[in-house]
């Protein structure tokens, strides 16, 4: 049973106050909303809701000529506290937001909605926001994935990164015929660029760290098809699953640390199979020349354009075209960690994060949901423990694995507590430790002491005492019985 | 399939391309050495340079280009500053072979020197020897306090060091290990090119460890980036002996090509590498001139002085293109002109024996012989012995006799045994006078083990690890100053000190030692008796408890009786 609380402050510009309030500003207000997950597990949603009109600064912020404009001025004046939002409702007839836009979602956490058609229209506004902003049902339900059947899971919930304490990045280069490609890539400015401001606004939610390799000889695992009217080499889309595996085997896994790894190959390929063009279903070509694989990573195939002379000496130099690899490679790790825009009805219009690559309220629809995933995967892992205990008696215990399991039980209940109170930050912080006690103690090697040494083979030892010592017992007991048998005959033959 | 196109506003901020021009910061060398060892048998080995100008120390380095990842990262995360990882199958006979280019004990060996910033040497040694055994598939996890040792003088940084401070070294040997294709296949991964291209299509692992001694070795240390020595660079040096005995399986000849030792032939050099080159040693000896022939012809001749010896090579460079214009494969020949007498054998200035004497499974005795064949020079050897807890050593019995006489070493270096802590560790730096043999003999004792450290097979003994021998040998020709960067394959791994003297590491023979092994069906005999005397008592008072006493009725008779009263039945008769 989770309780999630969102503190949502809305804030009414002068002239938007919808006609139809209850109560006169300002005043608190509770909406409850509850989705359940399978017979046991249910989620209450609260959204805690503080209605204010603004104040003279957030006036002079929301004269401003564009959404952008006023959003830039109004950050400084919110609430920094993670998970929660702030929104603000402007007249009708607003101008700040553009025509046919009445909710628009700003970088940071805030939000304006324009106002119109009292208050039941402005509630249902509210309820959409709160679920693009926050979380929704289905978010929460694939974070809770290990407890749902898995055919009620959507094709997306699977495709999300588990929650982990960190994760390694690694960038290949495959380059299986270096005799006539000489590749080079600016990974180093690249991963500078454009994926560090990324991961340095995700490094609240785990450590991240970020390797390059070329590998060379490294070849797929498919034979592409040729394909005589545009001479060139085509993979179709269900020949995709078997592309990864041999070349797998090249990439290697990390030595020092024991994260999830996250790979992005980028592929050059031979000569002798370029242009080579990955197909969907439907056997149109895909315009990034790029797929990726749940869970695992992403490849982009990069061609290289045949010499315009023939004489052309190899190996020829490339430099690769980093905006490109890193604008598909970008938008593949932000599918990764399930940061998916949804289809949204028209009337949203979403501010793009800027060169951080995350918006904050993104960041907090991650936070949301890796908590609630943290707090699953510690029970999960607990009663695992408790189950193997109860199946094998003679594992031993020691005392520090012991506060190890206490210690997980704690930190998960002041993670619930902390998200039923709304406290985003430290409830996902107890979660982490949470994670961390419980895998501490499940796989501590002190319990593998005496796993393999089952009762039956104690029992094969001491056969031949038991064997022997049964014989006479056994012997006994068939005497009595014969006995008794005949004391029953007995008084009959007396007859 | 991903629709991106939504980061296009941020990616466009990005810096332009870098120069095409830009130079390398990696540089990959193979070289391939074939030698002719006195004895008809054939020495081929491999060496891959990668040299990376970056240094590996300073975190931010992570994008690898030649130099494997796996590697990089791992140095750059433990603090290592130099890594030497040997494994060895089979042993090199330096008596009979010469003097190796580069030796290892047999099974597998590790040192090495952590940075002086790592706090806890001895955490950094465990986590590195597990990951290096999930890199390598070696059972290296086996590596722990009680074979690992701190050698005070034998091993010295070979790359670019501060200080001396041997208390960040670590060396272990596991003599037990053998070496087979599992290992050999993630240490040709590490190779830029695989085994795809150059000179790695040749190690085909049916023919490498069909083979009289086979080790491969990867070694990686700071050297300097230019003379002046103000920036690092790091070096991966990976090397691969095999040892093919071709006077067997070449029907008593002793002409071999590369496609009967390998059963491949070169086609191509690695694309990657900025030089590729095969060597052959066709020296001559005793001052005959061409005893040998070598086809095809080599474009080029080397002379070098390589341990003390004069060597003539024939060069092959697989990067000129004129090499493969007359045909498409590099097939190397050699040919004997005629058959030569194997009789004179050169021996090696400095090599070594070492055996374990004595009778009984109580006590025994551990002797080296030394022997120095320079006619005149004498030198000082450091050597070092590690020898397992489990052979409790009598520093007291240690004597060192040379030439009759008692030879006092100059330095010694004892770290005693403690019981399943940690090894007996003994340096030496003995004085050994020109053309002598010195005999080093120590006694031990025996322990007895619990009964669960015994390895599986107990019976088949204990290996000791080879122990170690490091000298400078005074070079018998003098050497000029050359440039040792450009000199085949290992004279630039160990540091020179002048000309007359060049730097010999040895391995003796690792020993196998038989320890007292109890029966170790006893203790389920002992249950079984003793169960079984139990159980025979319980039975006895069981009956005696349990049984009624009650007055037997005048039975029907004896065995007489009934045998009768059978027979009358049969007669038709009534019975008794």
């Amino acid at each position: 049973q989770f309780q999630l609380t969102v503190p949502v402050a809305v804030i009414f510009a002068p002239g938007s106050v919808p006609g139809d309030l209850p109560r006169p500003l300002p005043f608190r207000d509770e909406q409850e909303m509850e989705m359940s997950v399978n017979l046991r597990t249910s989620v209450m949603s609260r959204y805690e809701m503080t209605y204010r009109s603004t104040t003279a600064q957030e006036e002079a912020a929301l004269d401003a000529d564009t959404a952008r404009e006023a959003d830039a001025a109004l950050s400084p004046l919110q609430d920094t506290l993670l998970g929660s939002l702030t929104v603000y409702v402007v007249p009708e007839t607003s101008s700040l937001l553009p025509q046919g836009i009445s909710i628009y979602v700003g970088k940071h956490r805030s939000a304006m909605v324009r106002a119109g058609g009292g208050l039941a229209t402005l509630h249902m506004r509210l309820q959409q926001l709160t679920q693009v902003m926050s979380f929704t049902p289905s978010s929460i339900t694939a974070a809770l994935s290990d407890r749902v059947p898995d055919n009620l899971l959507s094709l997306d919930a699977r495709r999300h990164l588990k929650s982990s304490l960190g994760y390694e990045i690694t960038f290949s280069l495959l380059n299986p015929d270096p005799k006539s490609h000489d590749v080079d890539w600016a990974i180093e400015d690249a991963v500078n660029c454009y994926v560090q401001p990324v991961l340095d606004k995700l490094s609240l939610l785990a450590n991240f760290s970020v390797d390059s390799q070329i590998l060379y000889y490294a070849v797929l695992g498919v034979t592409p098809r040729f394909d005589k009217e545009s001479s060139s080499f085509l993979l179709s889309a269900h020949s995709l699953p078997h592309v990864i595996n041999p070349v797998e085997a090249r990439l290697g896994s990390s030595a020092v640390s024991l994260y999830p790894m996250l790979n992005f190959l980028l592929y050059v390929p031979e000569r002798s199979h370029s242009p080579l063009y990955i197909q969907d279903k439907d056997g149109a070509p895909v315009n990034t020349n790029a797929f990726h694989s749940p869970r695992w990573g992403g490849i982009m195939v990069y061609n290289i354009e045949a010499p315009a002379s023939s004489q052309a000496s190899f190996p020829l130099h490339v430099d690769v075209d980093m905006v490109r690899v890193m604008e598909v490679f970008l938008a593949q790790l932000r599918l990764l960690f399930g940061l998916s825009r949804e289809e949204l009805p028209p009337e949203f219009l979403l501010e793009s994060p800027g060169n951080e690559g995350l918006a904050d309220w993104e960041l907090d629809r991650l936070l949301w949901v890796h908590t609630v995933e943290n707090i699953a995967t510690v029970s999960t892992t607990l009663t695992s423990l408790a189950q193997l205990l109860d199946k094998i008696g003679n594992i031993v215990i020691k005392d520090d694995v012991a506060s190890e399991v206490y210690q997980a039980v704690a930190s998960a209940q002041s993670a619930m507590a902390k998200l039923a109170v709304g406290h985003l930050h430290s409830a996902f912080q107890a979660s982490k430790e949470a994670v961390t006690s419980s895998e501490r103690a499940f796989f501590d090697p002190s319990l593998l002491h005496l796993l393999y040494f089952p009762d039956d083979q104690k029992f094969a030892i001491y056969i031949p005492l038991f064997l022997p010592m049964a014989v006479p017992i056994l012997l006994s007991l068939a005497k009595i019985v014969r006995e008794a048998r005949q004391r029953k005959k007995e008084p009959t033959k007396m007859d | 399939m991903v629709a991106a196109g939504l980061l296009l506003l941020l990616l466009a901020a990005g810096p332009g391309q870098a120069g095409a021009g830009r130079a390398r910061r990696d540089a990959l060398r193979e070289e391939l050495l074939l030698s002719p060892l006195p004895a008809g048998d054939l020495a081929a080995t491999f060496q891959f340079r990668t040299r990376w100008d970056a240094d590996l120390q300073r975190g931010e380095v992570s994008h690898y280009r030649l130099f494997p990842k796996a590697l990089g990262q791992l140095v750059a995360a433990l603090g290592v500053r130099e890594l030497h990882l040997a494994l060895t199958q089979g042993f090199w006979r330096t008596q009979a072979w010469g003097q190796p280019p580069l030796q290892a004990p047999a099974g597998a060996e590790l040192w090495v020197w952590f940075q002086p910033t790592v706090t806890d040497v001895d955490k950094a040694w465990k986590e590195l020897s597990n990951i290096l055994s999930g890199i390598f598939c070696a059972s290296l996890n086996f590596i722990d306090s009680t074979n690992t040792v701190t050698p005070t003088a034998s091993f010295k940084p070979l790359g670019l060091a501060n200080g001396t401070d041997h208390h960040l070294l670590r060396y272990a040997v596991l003599p037990r290990e053998v070496v087979c294709t599992e290992n050999l296949t993630p240490w040709k991964k590490l190779l830029p090119c695989g085994s795809k291209a150059g000179l790695a299509v040749l190690l085909k692992a049916e023919r490498l460890f069909h083979s009289s001694y086979h080790s491969q070795a990867v070694h990686i240390r700071p050297i300097c980036r230019d003379a002046s020595c103000l920036a690092v660079s790091w070096e991966l040096r990976q090397t691969l002996t095999v040892v093919f005995d071709s006077f067997s399986s070449g029907q008593g000849k002793k002409d071999w090509s590369l496609f009967k030792m390998f059963s491949r032939t070169l086609t191509d050099a690695c694309p990657l590498a900025s030089e590729s080159k095969v060597y052959v040693d066709i020296s001559p000896k005793n001052k005959e001139k061409e005893l040998l022939e070598v086809t095809p012809p080599p474009a080029s001749v080397h002379e070098a002085i390589v341990q003390g010896d004069k060597r003539t090579y024939a060069v092959y460079d697989l990067l000129s293109p004129s090499l493969f214009n007359t045909s498409r494969s590099l097939n190397v020949q050699l040919k004997w002109k005629r058959p030569q007498d194997s009789s004179e054998l050169p021996t090696p200035v400095l090599h070594a024996h070492r055996y374990v004497s004595g009778y009984g499974l109580q006590t025994g005795e551990i002797s080296t012989l030394i022997y120095n064949t320079h006619p005149y020079r004498a030198f000082p050897v450091v050597l070092l012995e590690t020898v397992p807890w489990y052979l409790r050593l009598y520093v007291h019995t240690l004597t060192i006799i040379t030439k009759g006489k008692e030879n006092k070493p100059s330095y010694i270096h004892y770290q005693p045994a403690q019981d399943r802590r940690r090894p007996h560790l003994l340096e030496m730096l003995i004085q050994l006078p020109a053309n002598s043999v010195t005999k080093i003999t120590i006694q031990f004792e025996r322990a007895l083990l619990k009964w669960t450290e015994y390895t599986p097979d107990p019976n088949h003994g204990f290996y000791i690890s080879s122990s170690v021998l490091s000298a400078l040998v005074p070079s018998i020709t003098a050497m000029k100053d050359m440039d040792v960067e450009q000199s085949p394959l290992f004279s630039s791994l160990f540091p020179s000190s002048d000309g007359s003297s060049y730097f010999v590491r040895l391995y003796t023979e690792p020993l196998l030692v038989n320890l007292p092994t109890p029966d170790f069906s006893m203790p389920y005999n002992v249950i079984c008796l003793t169960c079984t005397v139990v159980a025979v008592c319980y039975g006895s008072f069981y009956n005696l408890l349990t049984r009624t006493f009650h007055v037997e009725e005048p039975s029907r008779g004896g065995l007489a009786k009934r045998l009768a009263n059978v027979i009358r039945k049969f007669r038709g008769v009534p019975p008794l």
